[in-house]
């Protein structure tokens, strides 16, 4: 096995957790490089969704944007943005959401709006765009983001989208009848929400990353399940196909410059 | 019936300052050229409505022309923050922008109640999220026959609407195809429209009887700029810049390469300079 970066490790874990039968939708970066790994794997069947409106695309390379024209020529169609949200996303046909995040808390909340209070933020993040409904419609969602204090905090400013909220049934109680974030995959370890609690604890550990390294992290006193595994490294097919993706990326990205 | 008119009327003719103004394209089809010469002539105090504002309500914001904007998603696609937007709310600089944030599901469910002319749109949406308690715009309203209770949010009925698309016919009428995003909606919706397009044609053609075309007599002027929609793309025509969307990011750090940029590119610069930019990135 060849030498492998941590973020290698992270998008190869996190491609792991699709199947071939997800119907997903994808969000642009860290979860499109997972998704794309995935379908160009073991999972060749698996349906990629961007909100752009394209569904069932196969990316040669991956997108810069969710409107890439790279998605809509290799997608089997097209749907306008009001029918993305009304009839796919809020009709109940995606199985998986797969999200990023600036910043998470232990109940799998996520914030991409402000860093400090609303009205005089210190930092104004992007917003949420799709991710409050992705969260709350699709059957299941992956979280993917690297593992730091920053990135993973004791308490949000604001809530952009509901992960399991207070923790516990509270998504129930809110009359969610989907699962919430089940798997959260990191550069160092991967988490889930605890089955009762629904907080997030370690259940896998990447090679050469000590306990340590994981609480110095995470800005909260992370928990680890009773029975931690590791993490199984990247197959060489998995690497490469990674390399052989971001390589093509990288290439197309960087095309017609004296544009600029 | 749209009238085919020169840029510069288009947009004197149908942008007022203080107009709520949308400038839809989901990545696909971004009007830049418009929205430029939005810029050059100056208008002021107008309210943005976009789903995805990404480097034209950049601009448009750093130089001063909105007083407010109605958004889901203000970044730059893949690279990072909008520099411009984030140094208006959170310094002020030029001046103070409101903001109404919602989600894209809102967004997309509210521009298509206002194409449908309804006063508002309902979503299963929102939920357990903190925009609720900072949007008063965002409410709910309870299903008459089941008691659900869903998010409500006000129908987007803009001024007027400015779109690009592939081509028009000689009459007007215009067609979108590919990444469609909400710009029928967004023209059905608003009081007058304008749709810049790559060219102007005998025939329309529409590829399929279920193509995206919006008839002249749904439209207000149409526009021919080729390069458009640069540094976006259009479909079948040129592809998206993604070198340009990286090279904003430096562009726009900083006050003063941002003006030096304006200045040059859109003030200095007619509507015709984009042909060969988008003419390189084909």
């Amino acid at each position: 096995m060849s030498d492998f970066t941590p973020t290698e490790m992270m998008t190869i874990a996190a491609s792991r957790a699709l199947t071939n039968d997800d119907v997903c939708f994808v969000g642009i970066g860290a979860p499109s490089a997972a998704c794309n790994v995935a379908r160009l794997t073991h999972a060749p069947d698996i349906t990629l969704i961007y909100e752009s409106g394209t569904v069932g695309t196969k990316p040669d390379v991956l997108p810069l944007s969710i409107g890439d024209g790279e998605l809509c020529d290799t997608a089997l169609f097209t749907v306008s943005v009001p029918e993305m949200f009304r009839y796919w996303l809020q009709g109940g046909r995606i199985t998986t959401g797969f999200l990023g995040g600036a910043q998470i808390d232990r109940f799998a909340n996520l914030n991409t709006t402000v860093v400090g209070p609303y009205e005089h933020p210190k930092v104004r993040l992007p917003g949420g765009g799709g991710a409050p409904e992705i969260a709350s419609n699709c059957g299941q969602i992956f979280i993917t983001m690297a593992l730091s204090k920053r990135g993973f905090v004791d308490k949000l400013n604001f809530i952009t989208s509901m992960g399991h909220g207070e923790g516990g049934n509270h998504r129930e109680r809110l009359g969610m009848k989907t699962k919430g974030p089940t798997r959260v995959i990191t550069d160092l370890c991967i988490l889930e929400p605890d089955p009762v609690t629904k907080e997030l604890t370690v259940v896998s550990i990447h090679q050469g990353v000590t306990r340590e390294q994981i609480v110095e992290n995470c800005g909260w006193p992370i928990k680890f399940a009773e029975t931690v595994i590791d993490t199984p490294v990247p197959t060489e097919t998995e690497l490469q196909t990674l390399r052989d993706i971001n390589a093509r990326t990288k290439k197309a990205h960087q095309g017609n410059k004296e544009a600029a | 019936m749209a009238r085919l008119i020169s840029l510069a009327e288009a947009i004197s003719e149908n942008v007022h300052d203080g107009d709520t103004v949308a400038m839809e394209g989901f990545t696909h089809l971004i009007p830049y050229a418009a929205g430029h010469e939005v810029i050059r002539q100056g208008k002021k105090d107008l309210f943005l409505i976009r789903m995805t504002p990404d480097i034209l309500y950049d601009q448009l914001i750093g130089a001063g022309a909105a007083r407010g904007m109605k958004f889901s998603w203000g970044g730059n696609p893949g690279v990072g923050s909008l520099h411009r937007f984030r140094d208006a709310v959170e310094n002020q600089w030029p001046r103070p922008l409101e903001i109404e944030e919602h989600s894209h599901a809102a967004m997309a469910n509210a521009y298509e109640a206002g194409a449908a002319n309804l006063p508002f749109a309902m979503l299963r949406g929102y939920i357990g999220a903190d925009l609720t308690k900072v949007n008063p715009n965002i409410k709910q309203v309870t299903c008459p026959f089941t008691r659900e209770v869903l998010a409500a949010v006000p129908a987007i009925r803009p001024d007027v609407t400015i779109i690009h698309a592939l081509r028009a016919d000689r009459k007007g009428n215009v067609l979108l195809e590919g990444i469609v995003g909400v710009q029928k909606e967004a023209v059905l919706g608003a009081k007058r429209s304008i749709v810049t397009v790559e060219e102007i044609v005998d025939e329309l053609n529409p590829p399929s009887p279920n193509s995206v075309v919006l008839p002249s007599w749904a439209v207000t002027a149409v526009v021919e700029v080729p390069g458009g929609a640069f540094p976006s793309y259009a479909q079948g025509y040129y592809a998206r810049s993604n070198a340009f969307y990286i090279a904003w990011d430096e562009i726009a750090r900083d006050r003063d390469t941002f003006q030096a940029w304006i200045e040059e590119n859109i003030m200095k610069a007619g509507p015709g300079d984009f042909a060969k930019h988008a003419k390189k990135a084909a």
